[in-house]
């Protein structure tokens, strides 16, 4: 049994999404996706167990050997990455019951379950494969569901939403594809382990270059990262609630993921770093998207908008962390992207709370919110403080790292512009702040003034997301501690 | 005893008192009732502490963060005394506060007095902190424990207050204050507090400059120069909340890292060799001129005390600054001696405004007739801020003004005795006023319910006007408890 928990981790959420479609009531449909998603997050932690005892898991589908057969491949990195997808993906779905009958009308919410069963699966397929092509091909399972799964959101805006981010995932995917058939082409091979001991010895081809170009691309598409990012702030505010929490803590975080694997593992560093140059391309756009995704969320109405502009400048972080090309930035992104799924995961919750009661997310509509969704309200702010990276949160570790890894290598601009980001996210989150404690809502009518919290099933799980992100803030033996091995075994 | 090493318990008792006032939410009498006792119990333990001190005491690791980060503390002198000092203040602060909070019928008293605990319990997260890291931890949390205090009116202007508060007090921290942290990790692989520095070695001339003054802008709660504007923004709290916190606890939360970073990171001796002071020197000079200027155009009183602090914390900044044992040990005398007097004079600012509404300084003509004991103790703490003997503000300044003989900066000598000046011309003019001049008679018809303020707020303000007069007599044991800190 054990040793088939690579498997199991991708299959038992890929048969459960057509056998969802089967189960007709919502309730039960949400019952299934679920008691799938603990499932998956029990397997995770099941597999960071046996990574830390036995090392790397190699796992051969069919008994095929690789490379010619297919191998998934769990090593820290891998299940660092699952952990986190499977735990976001629990949480979710445990506050999901209220807000997606809300949202979603009850004949289609199977259907919905399904696609997110499916979404599921391809996020975990692309973390444990070790196929450069089943890598695309999960990546495709979880881009096409999550198109869906954006489309039902609440008003017809996020038909176009969806359509935007198809279109641009669509070229994203090609260009990855194109990148992988390109690697097939010159090597033969697309098990990762093999791709990597045959690249160095085709370092000056022309086609490398053209594959490496792709991939980067294609990968920096699905990232976010600016200037390709426009697909992201619209499918965010308009996805529905639940969505948003899912895809914010999961979908970038597991392209970063794949950036990390492809031009850190299966590209050997020194080659994506001194033969292709990937911290010139990195490093500045990083900082544009610090600096200019933080900029605009200042002067977002709709503050789903504004969070999505924030991720923009999260991802950022992350990617400027590793654009720093050593092992403790490297580190300081994985701490970093760990980290922002909380607080990014929370804040999004706490808007679907929000959403849920008051039926807009507006900044006007969040006047007199302090006292009419106290908890709530209260979350935002615990949350909003970790975004800033206020000490005792997760988000100051998280910052500190990747500070200290930016001037370790000496890139003082770098480290100016992850102090500075922090200050504007002081901006925008105080701007939610301001309007939910200082000001009277404008319709003082008695309706107005009733206390609307959120249904506890939604208020549980986002409080344990705000007392993990104080948890995270101390106690890094976990997030720091398995990401630093992770990276060095990557690293080697 | 078995309580020295748990250093924790001088941030656990004013926390449970915090939790219990908000338990007696809805009991006014225990609310008060307990944020009194932990305000009594705190200073207790810290007495306590003081009495079994026999130099300073391993460094206790409550929480290892990660390899090189840890929050821990640690039993020094200089912590001791602040924390000596803010938790008994804190005592007479909270009397007050019962008379000046129920005088004006100020509302949300529960989350009052559980922010109120929960900033003193960073003060002491501050005090003892055995490095960079708790340090910069709770002077994080000192901050954002404070605003709810300061916009406590939650008026638009209250508000806009908060914003310059929080956005220069985060902003200034993380802008340099945690550069600078990360920087000193790099360079020197500890945070932790040392006699005689960790950066010996390791940074010379022009990057010591920087990042000593990289420090010292980064403490916004020591208003320096271009970061001061949130002081007297901070004044739109109820006085309480000015009196110990933005005259005592915040202020000195950021001169007490000032002596601790020039001390136990620099260390003396190595910022006199690298001259890494002399950028910031000039500047507190300067600030401490430029905001005596300012508070005498201040008509607002709460406004003008507000100047007067900064003036005061560039005393003691430069203390540091001159790189001299005898300088920076009267900077940390000054750092008593200055709590004392200042928080007397907010003290009388509240009690006039509990009584009479008046803001300014110019509505006082004649008070002084109607509040005896409020003036009088106005004038003693002024005189004492003003450093004549024979109050204790004098030691401190005579201190401060040999370490400027000593190290022959003769412009600082001249810059002390100008802002002394300038004490004399804003403060001594608002007592005057008050006993001297006729009332004004435009305001003496609201005037003949005037009377003394309630009595729990004129014993707090009595009380300490006399410990600037007596302490003057006392100053010795302190001075000897401070010396080894400064002159290892």
């Amino acid at each position: 049994m054990l040793a088939h928990l690579p498997a199991l981790q991708v299959v038992i959420p890929l048969i459960s999404a057509p056998a969802c479609v089967l189960v007709t009531r919502a309730n039960w449909a949400w019952l299934l996706a679920t008691a799938v998603s603990i499932i998956s997050f029990v397997i995770a932690l099941l597999l960071v167990h046996e990574v830390s005892v036995h090392g790397v898991l190699s796992y051969h589908l069919g008994g095929w050997r690789p490379p010619l057969g297919i191998e998934y491949r769990i090593d820290h990195l891998s299940a660092y990455l699952l952990t986190i997808v499977a735990a976001t993906a629990s949480i979710t779905m445990i506050a999901a019951r209220e807000s997606i009958k809300q949202e979603i009308p009850p004949e289609k919410a199977s259907l919905f379950f399904s696609a997110y069963l499916l979404c599921l699966t391809g996020l975990l397929g692309i973390i444990a494969s070790g196929d450069a092509f089943n890598i695309f091909v999960f990546l495709e399972i979880s881009s096409l569901s999550s198109y869906v799964l954006i489309a039902m959101g609440r008003d017809r805006r996020a038909l176009t939403a969806a359509y935007q981010y198809l279109i641009m995932g669509t070229i994203g995917a090609t260009f990855i594809l194109i990148g992988v058939g390109l690697l097939y082409m010159l090597t033969g091979t697309l098990n990762l382990q093999d791709l990597q001991q045959k690249i160095p010895a085709i370092v000056d081809s022309r086609t490398l270059h053209a594959a490496f170009a792709f991939l980067t691309a294609g990968i920096s598409l699905k990232i976010a990262l600016f200037p390709l990012h426009l697909w992201l702030p619209n499918a965010y505010a308009h996805a529905p609630s639940m969505i948003t929490v899912f895809l914010s803590a999961t979908a970038t975080k597991v392209s970063v993921y794949v950036l990390l694997r492809f031009f850190f593992g299966l590209f050997p560093q020194e080659i994506s770093l001194q033969q292709f140059h990937l911290d010139k391309i990195l490093l500045p756009l990083s900082i544009i998207a610090i600096l200019t995704a933080s900029f605009v969320a200042i002067f977002q109405e709709n503050i789903k908008r504004m969070l999505a502009y924030s991720s923009v400048a999260q991802i950022g972080y992350m990617t400027l962390a590793i654009g720093l090309g050593s092992a403790d930035g490297a580190i300081a992104g994985m701490v970093y992207l760990f980290n922002h799924a909380i607080i990014k995961g929370g804040l999004f919750l706490a808007m679907a709370c929000v959403l849920l009661r008051i039926g807009s997310v507006q900044l006007e509509d969040f006047a007199g919110l302090g006292k009419r969704m106290p908890w709530t309200m209260a979350a935002v702010v615990l949350l909003g403080l970790g975004l800033i990276g206020i000490p005792f949160t997760a988000g100051f570790v998280s910052k500190w790292y990747v500070l200290s890894a930016a001037i370790e290598q000496g890139h003082w601009l770098a480290a100016i512009v992850v102090v500075g980001g922090s200050l504007l996210t002081v901006l925008y989150i105080w701007k939610i702040i301001e309007h939910a404690y200082f000001k009277t809502p404008v319709s003082a009518t008695r309706q107005s003034q009733v206390i609307l919290e959120a249904p506890r099933q939604m208020l549980l799980p986002l409080w344990l997301l705000v007392a993990g992100s104080f948890y995270f803030g101390l106690e890094t033996s976990f997030s720091l501690g398995f990401a630093s091995t992770a990276i060095q075994t990557l690293f080697h | 005893m078995i309580l020295l090493p748990h250093l924790e318990l001088a941030l656990l008792i004013p926390l449970l008192g915090g939790a219990l006032v908000l338990l007696f939410r809805n009991r006014p009498r225990l609310r008060e009732a307990s944020s009194l006792s932990a305000g009594i119990l705190l200073f207790l333990y810290i007495t306590q502490l003081l009495g079994q001190y026999h130099g300073p005491s391993p460094v206790h690791t409550l929480l290892n963060i990660s390899a090189n980060l840890s929050i821990a503390f640690q039993l020094e002198p200089l912590g001791l005394v602040f924390a000596l000092l803010a938790s008994g203040l804190w005592v007479f602060t909270t009397m007050y506060s019962i008379g000046y909070m129920n005088g004006n019928s100020e509302k949300n008293l529960t989350r009052f007095y559980l922010f109120f605990s929960v900033s003193i319990a960073a003060t002491m997260g501050i005090a003892f902190a055995a490095n960079l890291f708790t340090l910069f931890i709770f002077y994080e949390a000192l901050t954002l424990s404070t605003y709810p205090l300061v916009t406590h009116k939650q008026t638009s202007e209250a508000r806009s207050g908060g914003r310059v508060y929080l956005g220069l007090l985060l902003g200034t921290s993380i802008m340099f204050f945690l550069t600078a942290l990360v920087i000193t990790w790099i360079r020197s692989g500890t945070l932790d507090f040392m006699p005689g520095g960790v950066l010996e070695g390791n940074t010379q001339g022009l990057a010591a400059v920087l990042l000593f003054t990289l420090f010292m802008l980064g403490i916004g709660k020591a208003a320096l120069l271009p970061f001061y504007r949130w002081l007297p923004a901070a004044m739109i709290a109820p006085t309480p909340v000015s009196a110990l916190l933005h005259a005592v606890a915040v202020v000195k939360a950021g001169v007490f890292s000032v002596l601790k970073i020039s001390v136990y990171t620099f260390g003396i001796d190595y910022l006199a060799t690298q001259e890494a002071s002399v950028w910031i020197l000039w500047l507190a000079v300067a600030t401490m001129v430029i905001a005596s200027i300012i508070a005498l155009s201040m008509d607002n009183l709460k406004a003008r005390l507000a100047y007067s602090t900064i003036s005061q914390l560039s005393y003691i900044v430069i203390g540091a600054a001159l790189a001299w044992p005898a300088a920076a040990l009267g900077g940390a005398l000054h750092i008593v001696t200055h709590a004392f007097g200042k928080i007397t004079l907010f003290f009388c600012a509240g009690a006039i405004y509990t009584v009479t509404k008046y803001t300014r300084v110019s509505q006082l003509n004649g008070l002084g007739h109607k509040m005896q004991f409020t003036f009088a103790a106005f004038l003693l703490a002024a005189f004492s801020v003003i450093g004549l003997p024979p109050f204790i503000g004098s030691w401190s300044k005579w201190l401060l003004i040999e370490g400027s003989v000593d190290t022959q900066h003769y412009i600082v000598l001249f810059a002390f005795a100008l802002s002394t000046l300038l004490n004399c011309a804003y403060l001594l003019p608002i007592g005057l006023r008050a006993f001297f001049k006729p009332p004004d008679p435009a305001q003496t018809i609201t005037g003949p319910g005037i009377q003394e303020a309630p009595l729990a707020c004129l014993i707090p303000l009595c009380a300490t006007a006399a410990a600037t007069l007596l302490l003057f007599f006392y100053i010795q044991p302190l001075y000897d408890f401070l010396y080894p800190v400064f002159n290892s």
